[in-house]
């Protein structure tokens, strides 16, 4: 070894040490690692299903889907390509708007009140901002500068009372009932890719601004976006009604009070269930339980159905993103991410790079966003904390292996498991804490408060604990020469 | 041309409505931006558990005044809290240590990439907003109490026979005072101390420090100090002033960031500075101008709408906008920090 | 000798760097060590400021064994360190940047810092202007500066000439040979090899991590192999 590179390797491990997720040479973990973890999650699920409620088990096993394929959008950026998106909230709520825009039936009367307001000041949008790319082409310095500067506050002034008038027409509009524009009307499966493309429009946007600087300011960057789109989807009442909310969308599965009564539902449960019913006292005894019997299989079936969906998804998600990572493209990511300063001596164009793997991970992203509020059946914009839906993500990803997409996919069942099981398990310690005290006192009623937030300190923990004993995650990367 | 009175009423609206709410809040940026500043100054990352931790300082001295008020003890027409603050002040230092102790240490004796400093910092703000929640519960507190307002609308009005009112708050006098002892005293420390020049010289270049012989260990543990009573200062502040929530100081950690890099990150004085600026526009953009234009402009001009650029619900818009600009421009901030 | 590095062998974990080098200076003296690219130079020094951890051999300061002592440590014992950059606190004032040389130090500063003014003029001049508007010159003299405010006894410096005019160089080296006549002990590694050996008392020639040839300066200017070798004939 030549002795400027030693001193150079010196350096570097004095100021500058390499990326966490370098590739360290340790012995390979074993392959049965992902089985025994995935086996055991299940064994987790059936646990709750036996001992808590399989309606439970069933809601956590549904969003479990959902977290993981958001953890595996953000493990592309993170895991991949070290891209500190500290919005995935944002994009989760974008897919969840393309529910609205595509399923909800199209509001005409709105639309006859305001459309053409809303298409004129898109075309308005739309014109300044060719001319200012325009200007921005053929003019230099101070002038163009001026030149933009004049046309933004022109535009915004032409803008402002033609949108005005338009919101203002469209959200009177029967506002207890409706008050914005609905959507198109279509199944609200195609949401899922239109909520992918949202996502990876805006994420455009966004790594045009802020990939060109480090990590942090790009965490920083993407914390803020991400606060303005959900303040825009709170506020513009034309657009998804804001914190009014829109509610019982459209489902791509079958509803419980059909298949109640539909024959070969029916059918089905009483022969299932045949034992059990043979041994009622008598006939009316019998209704009542295949009632309940009815109730709670059909309950079961759409939650089943949902979970079959999803889990398709989250199959061509990860098959598709397992092969990005194996191939030539997905080698180079990680050449980039280990070591940027050698990519870009090779000529790499890393934030061409960068830019096209953010793009992807905030498409998966509002894929999921989607997937969310079809299974909610709903869109709540007031609900979206970045807490919950982007420094969650953050745990899971960071606790299941950043950098394997098993891990991604693991660490979203996991903690979503754990997000769900701790507010039961703080329950039960206060109740435990709690269970000789005088219910009137003060310290007795705020006990009763701890439980929510418990998730939280829980979420806290594993984060640090993981991170400082077992940084590479549960499943981690996997080690390879090159 | 509008007359004296009418100047006089619209000078008086805006500043009872900007100038006023303006400088308080950018008090309270600005104090939070310093402690953001400081420890990427001297620590290297940007801590996203920096608003918990004014959260956390902020229940504490909550904590205290009601433990004051129940003693009787008071300060008259000033609020119990600002002598709460001062032993508040010394428990987040604790604290605050002792979460160095126990995570950032570690990271920082391995020489961790900064960004896996972030990631720990986001386990911290977990962990101490739940804390803050246990302890708080989830609604909304007040805990001001002596003299409401330092002038009154009525008063004023009676005063100067003007049509508009120009109403003061006690808090608001006391975040701007608060705000200028705390920076005077903080500059002092950093320029004219031994101490406070070791931390500028470690933050300005670690390995010579190091040689110089300046004590890593105690620089960081000054920086926590400073941090945390910067943080319990500005949280109570800012409790006072508005009123305490726990989540609202996660969505104060944006404006944050973003007076600290406007200033010029790792840069006391930027981050002051930062803080008013990013005060200022939020305020002045989201304001109505409407009356303040009907006063100066004659009758037939007066404006028939609310003449607000932004509503008032994209205030994270401004300080993000002021961001994006700056980094665009000029990624160093006003006042030439570090670039990130 | 005053401080000595003998048999001093290991490297940054990998292979050797250094393979039985002995390196050293008495008071009152400057010792320079040149050697062609890759020679471990900087990596002699830095094994005698303790930045690099050796396999074999040993490090003495007045006749105390300090191998085990950490930079810092040996700092306080008397070693004072210019390294080749980031050698001054940009952002702070040249007086600041005295003040934070004689951090360790409790007694009264202001005789040690008018011995630097007196040295080094110009930064009386500038004293309150920040390092890192000073030009590169300027910056080194600060730099030197700031290691003397410890009151050392050696003066380690890394290459202080890389980089800047060969007027500059000249003047530079004048004042490290003022710095020398106040009977510190001085030990240089530097590029410029023949300058260097000009004001050298000891020089030490090394090759692949070995010493090749040692001798005064004068001597080794005077080597027709060293010539041939490295100082281009």
């Amino acid at each position: 070894m030549s002795q400027t590179g030693a001193e150079n390797g010196a350096k570097q491990a004095g100021a500058t040490p390499p990326p966490a997720p370098a590739a360290i040479v340790r012995k390979p973990d074993s392959p049965w690692r992902a089985p025994v973890a995935f086996a055991a999650m299940g064994a987790a699920l059936v646990l709750v299903g036996m001992y808590q409620s399989w309606a439970v088990a069933l809601a956590i096993l549904n969003m479990g889907l959902v977290s993981a394929i958001m953890a595996m959008g953000l493990n592309l950026q993170w895991g991949y390509a070290g891209l500190f998106n500290a919005g995935v909230m944002a994009f989760t709520a974008l897919g969840g708007l393309a529910a609205v825009v595509v399923s909800h039936p199209p509001v005409m009367d709105a639309l006859s009140a305001g459309g053409r307001g809303l298409v004129l000041s898109a075309v308005i949008v739309i014109g300044l901002i060719a001319t200012i790319a325009f200007v921005g082409t053929q003019l230099r310095g101070r002038l163009r500068s001026f030149i933009v500067f004049v046309l933004v506050i022109g535009g915004y002034a032409v803008l402002r009372p033609i949108f005005g008038e338009a919101v203002t027409a469209i959200e009177s509009v029967d506002p207890a009932r409706t008050g914005f524009i609905g959507g198109l009307g279509l199944p609200i499966m195609f949401s899922w890719i239109v909520g992918g493309v949202f996502a990876a429009a805006v994420a455009w946007l966004i790594g045009k601004v802020a990939l060109g600087l480090r990590s942090d300011y790009l965490a920083i960057a993407t914390l803020g976006i991400s606060e303005i789109v959900i303040a825009v989807l709170k506020n513009e009442d034309w657009l998804a009604r804001g914190v009014k909310n829109v509610t019982g969308l459209e489902r791509p599965v079958p509803y419980e009070i059909d298949l109640q009564q539909t024959p070969w539902f029916i059918d089905a449960v009483t022969r299932f269930n045949a034992t059990a019913l043979d041994a009622a006292a008598d006939a009316v005894a019998r209704e009542a339980m295949l009632r309940q019997m009815l109730i709670d299989a059909s309950s079961a079936f759409v939650k089943l159905a949902y979970a079959g969906l999803f889990t398709v998804v989250l199959l061509i998600l990860l098959a598709l993103c397992v092969r990005a990572l194996n191939s030539p493209w997905g080698r180079m990511m990680r050449a980039i991410r280990d070591n940027e300063e050698a990519a870009a001596a090779m000529g790499k164009d890393i934030t061409a790079r960068h830019l096209q793997i953010f793009v992807l991970g905030s498409a998966i992203i509002g894929i999921a966003g989607a997937m969310m509020t079809t299974l909610d059946g709903q869109f709540t914009p007031g609900t979206y904390n970045p807490l919950r839906f982007t420094f969650l993500i953050w745990v899971m990803v960071i606790v299941g292996g950043s950098g394997n997409n098993l891990g991604a996919v693991l660490g979203g069942f996991l903690i979503w498991f754990v997000w769900v099981e701790a507010e039961p398990a703080g329950r039960w310690i206060v109740e435990v804490v709690s269970a000789n005290m005088d219910p009137d006192t003060a310290l007795y009623k705020h006990l009763q408060d701890i439980a929510a937030p418990f998730r939280l300190f829980v979420m806290g923990l594993v984060l640090l604990i993981v991170l400082r004993f077992s940084p590479r995650g549960l499943l981690p990367e996997k080690v390879r020469h090159s | 041309m509008p007359e004296t009175t009418e100047i006089l009423n619209a000078l008086v609206l805006m500043t009872n409505f900007v100038f006023v709410p303006a400088l308080a809040y950018g008090s309270q940026l600005a104090l939070g931006a310093l402690g953001v500043t400081l420890v990427f100054g001297i620590l290297r990352f940007a801590n996203f558990a920096h608003g918990d931790l004014m959260a956390f300082g902020a229940t504490i001295t909550i904590l205290i005044t009601w433990a004051l008020q129940a003693a009787g003890v008071s300060l008259g027409p000033l609020p119990t809290a600002l002598l709460a603050m001062v032993p508040a002040i010394v428990v987040t230092a604790i604290v605050a240590i002792g979460i160095d102790k126990a995570v950032f240490g570690f990271y920082r004796k391995r020489k961790a990439a900064p960004v896996v400093l972030v990631i720990a910092s986001v386990g911290v703000m977990f962990m101490l907003s739940a804390i803050v929640r246990f302890i708080m519960g989830t609604e909304e507190r007040r805990f001001s109490d002596g003299t409401r307002f330092v002038v009154r609308a009525l008063d004023f009005k009676k005063w100067s026979g003007l049509d508009e009112g120009l109403a003061i708050q006690t808090t608001q006098v006391i975040t701007v005072v608060v705000t200028l002892i705390v920076v005077a005293a903080l500059f002092w420390f950093l320029n004219r101390t031994r101490t406070g020049k070791a931390m500028r010289a470690f933050s300005d270049n670690e390995d010579l420090a190091l040689l110089s012989g300046i004590n890593p260990d105690r620089i960081v543990m000054v920086t926590w100090v400073i941090a945390a009573a910067l943080a319990t200062i500005a949280g109570s502040l800012y409790g006072l002033d508005k009123s305490f929530s726990p989540f609202t100081y996660l969505q104060l950690l944006l404006p944050i960031f973003a007076s600290a890099i406007v200033g010029g990150i790792g840069h006391p004085v930027g981050a002051v500075v930062g803080g008013y600026v990013v005060a200022f526009s939020e305020v002045m953009l989201t304001y109505a101008y409407k009356r303040f234009a009907t006063y100066l402009l004659p009758e037939d001009l007066a404006p028939s709408h609310l003449m607000q650029l932004l509503s008032t619900d994209y205030k994270f818009a401004v300080s993000f906008i002021i961001l994006v600009v700056v980094l665009l421009i000029r990624p160093t901030g006003i006042f030439r920090g570090k670039v990130l | 000798m005053y401080l000595s590095g003998e048999s001093m062998t290991g490297g940054y974990g990998g292979a050797d760097i250094l393979r039985d080098c002995s390196v050293g200076v008495e008071k009152g003296e400057i010792a320079v060590i040149v050697g062609p690219n890759g020679a471990g130079k900087s990596t002699a020094m830095k094994a005698m400021l303790g930045m690099l951890k050796l396999r074999l051999g040993r490090v003495t300061l007045g006749g105390k064994d300090i191998t085990a002592l950490t930079p810092q440590a040996r700092v306080a014992e008397g070693i004072a360190f210019v390294p080749q950059t980031h050698n001054v606190f940009a952002t702070m004032s040249v007086e600041e940047n005295l003040e934070m040389g004689a951090y360790l130090r409790r007694d009264d500063i202001a005789g040690t810092m008018e011995q630097v003014f007196t040295l080094f003029p110009i930064l009386k001049e500038k004293r309150r202007q920040a390092a890192g508007e000073l030009s590169g010159g300027q910056r080194q003299q600060v730099a030197v500066g700031r290691a003397l405010m410890t009151q050392p006894s050696v003066l380690m410096l890394d290459e202080p000439t890389a980089g800047v005019s060969p007027i500059v160089m000249d003047e530079l080296f004048d004042r490290i040979l003022e710095v020398r006549n106040t009977g510190l002990a001085i030990l240089m590694v530097e590029q410029n090899a023949r300058q260097a050996l000009n004001i050298a008392d000891r020089g030490y020639v090394l090759v692949g991590g070995e010493n090749w040839r040692t001798g005064t300066g004068h001597e080794l200017l005077a080597n027709p192999e060293v010539r041939k070798s490295f100082l281009g004939g």
